[in-house]
């Protein structure tokens, strides 16, 4: 089967549509001349710099999320492939503005590494780096990119809380105290229609039946826990909310943020569906308070039909302050 | 005491020896991994060598910095930044000693940081170690070298890619312990020890 995408060349795909997004959105964004870095455009004004990234196919994530009030800059790798460390270093110097840079790391072997040593080359170059990594995917452990669980749409939350923090002045070492404690609060879980295909390899990344549907997928099309015959919205919300729950333990009035994410090729019509599903199953039979709510294509994985629930307890009011503070970027 | 020239022939040795065995490495590679480590090294040792063939070095240091940047820039996946942190951790030590063995050691110190792995797990510091072990006495030879390689063959993966396989990955040589033993025969080959 011939593979049916708007693309020229695969090796030239991100970088056509890095250049893409940035004209189409000049007044927020800019690429560093000669590198895979999206920077943001507004002024410096010594606050801590906020750099995410990741292979691309994710898209929005990262460069959607590059603005005031979220990252600083995003480095994009090829797709489903971890940025160079020399490119992270080139986000890292972007983003700085001599307060220090926080690294967001999602949690695969290869991002974890090449952005670690970023870190090391920030430091010979005298520039304050902390991180945190990830790992929000409770589906399965070990995976085929990643040791422990993997990093997911909880990600985006992650962006926006420490955008919105380091905007409003805190510094690297409490931001990175406020990471440390919101990443654990994360949860996320997801289920594949079909599968991605990859434009640099030209073929789906998996197989499924056309009656068949797998839970607990990665974002990389990654294995996930079970597979099942197609089923309705509310039986599939019903078995992600039944997985979260074990592992969020919640009780009755407990305060959540909550984020349906598409994969990339599930219309938002099927998305607002999922979410009222969520409603039902989560605030009106579990009783939590679903105090901050998005549905959308924020971390996608090309054009995988399937959708992920987060769920962030917001154990801080600050936290949902955060969620609902201004961000001028593109994808929030 | 080692020379520039000496250090720029054996990068560029590395660089051909790399280059004529890509397959290799890479048929190791899709044993175990994702089949790329010929390809990668291949592109990051042309990279290199355009970069450090015509430059004029004042310092040791300056040179595997260069050649560290440049494995990191190209070759990519995990082996851009262990051998990329093994070269910048030698650019490091050059600042303090010009003693190879105490340069090779320092390479090792930083593929271990970055890979967090030990001996015995099926890696490149399968070759790494023995190898700075024998220069601090004067002894590497290429034996030496080769029955390094031939130790992962019977190890379990339990670091990287090849850790998902388990015990499926005995009886197979691990692709980065091959390409550093093309790293340390070019590093006898091009005479670095003889000075």
């Amino acid at each position: 089967m011939t593979m049916k995408k708007i693309i020229n060349n695969p090796d030239q795909i991100v970088d056509e549509m890095l250049n893409g997004l940035v004209y189409a959105y000049d007044s927020i964004v800019e690429r560093i001349p000669e590198t895979m870095v999206v920077h943001r455009k507004h002024e410096k004004n010594g606050k801590v710099g906020l750099v995410s990234g990741g292979g691309s196919g994710h898209e929005p994530a990262h460069a959607g999320f590059v603005g005031q009030g979220m990252l600083s800059s995003a480095v994009a790798g090829q797709v489903f492939t971890s940025p160079t460390p020399d490119q992270v270093l080139e986000g890292i110097k972007a983003a700085d503005e001599g307060e220090g840079v926080l690294l967001v790391i999602k949690n695969y072997t290869g991002d974890v590494l090449n952005f670690d040593m970023a870190k090391d080359l920030a430091e010979l170059e005298d520039i304050e780096v902390e991180s945190i990594v990830v790992d929000d995917d409770i589906a399965v452990e070990d995976s085929t990119f990643t040791a422990g669980k993997r990093g997911v749409a909880g990600t985006v939350l992650v962006h926006k809380i420490l955008g919105a923090a380091a905007e409003e002045g805190l510094s690297l070492k409490e931001i990175k105290a406020l990471a440390d404690k919101v990443v654990p609060n994360i949860a996320s879980i997801g289920l594949a229609l079909n599968p991605a295909t990859n434009p640099e390899v030209g073929k789906p990344g998996f197989k499924l039946e056309e009656d068949e549907i797998e839970f607990g997928i990665g974002i990389h099309g990654e294995p996930g826990y079970r597979r099942e015959k197609l089923q309705p919205s509310k039986d599939l919300a019903k078995e992600l909310v039944t997985q979260l729950k074990k592992t969020c333990d919640w009780s009755s009035g407990d305060q959540y943020a909550v984020l349906v994410n598409g994969m990339g090729a599930t219309p938002l019509m099927e998305q607002f569906v999922f979410m009222n599903d969520v409603k039902h199953l989560l605030a009106d039979d579990e009783g939590l308070d679903l105090a901050f709510r998005k549905v959308g294509d924020y971390m996608t994985a090309i054009d995988m039909a399937g959708i992920s629930l987060t769920l962030l307890k917001i154990e801080d009011a600050k936290w949902l302050e955060y969620l609902n503070a201004p961000a001028k970027v593109i994808g929030w | 005491m080692v020379e520039i020239d000496a250090l720029k022939k054996w990068i560029e040795l590395f660089g051909e020896a790399v280059t004529e065995n890509k397959e290799t490495l890479n048929q190791l590679d899709s044993d175990i991994g994702d089949g790329d480590h010929g390809s990668n090294m291949t592109r990051g040792a042309a990279a290199v060598k355009e970069k450090v063939s015509e430059a004029d070095y004042d310092n040791l240091s300056d040179f595997f910095k260069d050649v560290g940047m440049t494995l990191v820039s190209k070759v990519g996946g995990a082996s851009g930044p262990l051998y990329g942190s093994a070269f910048i951790s030698m650019a490091k030590q050059a600042k303090e000693s010009d003693d190879i063995a105490s340069l090779i050691e320092a390479g090792l110190e930083g593929v271990q940081k970055r890979g967090k792995a030990e001996t015995g797990e099926k890696t490149m510091i399968d070759v790494w170690s023995p190898v700075a072990s024998a220069l601090k006495e004067d002894k590497l030879t290429s034996d030496l070298i080769q029955d390094s390689v031939e130790n992962t063959k019977e190890m379990k993966a339990t670091k990287g890619r090849a850790s998902y396989l388990g015990d499926r990955s005995v009886g197979h040589i691990d692709p980065g312990a091959q390409s550093s033993a093309y790293l340390f025969e070019s590093l006898l080959k091009a005479g670095v020890l003889n000075g």
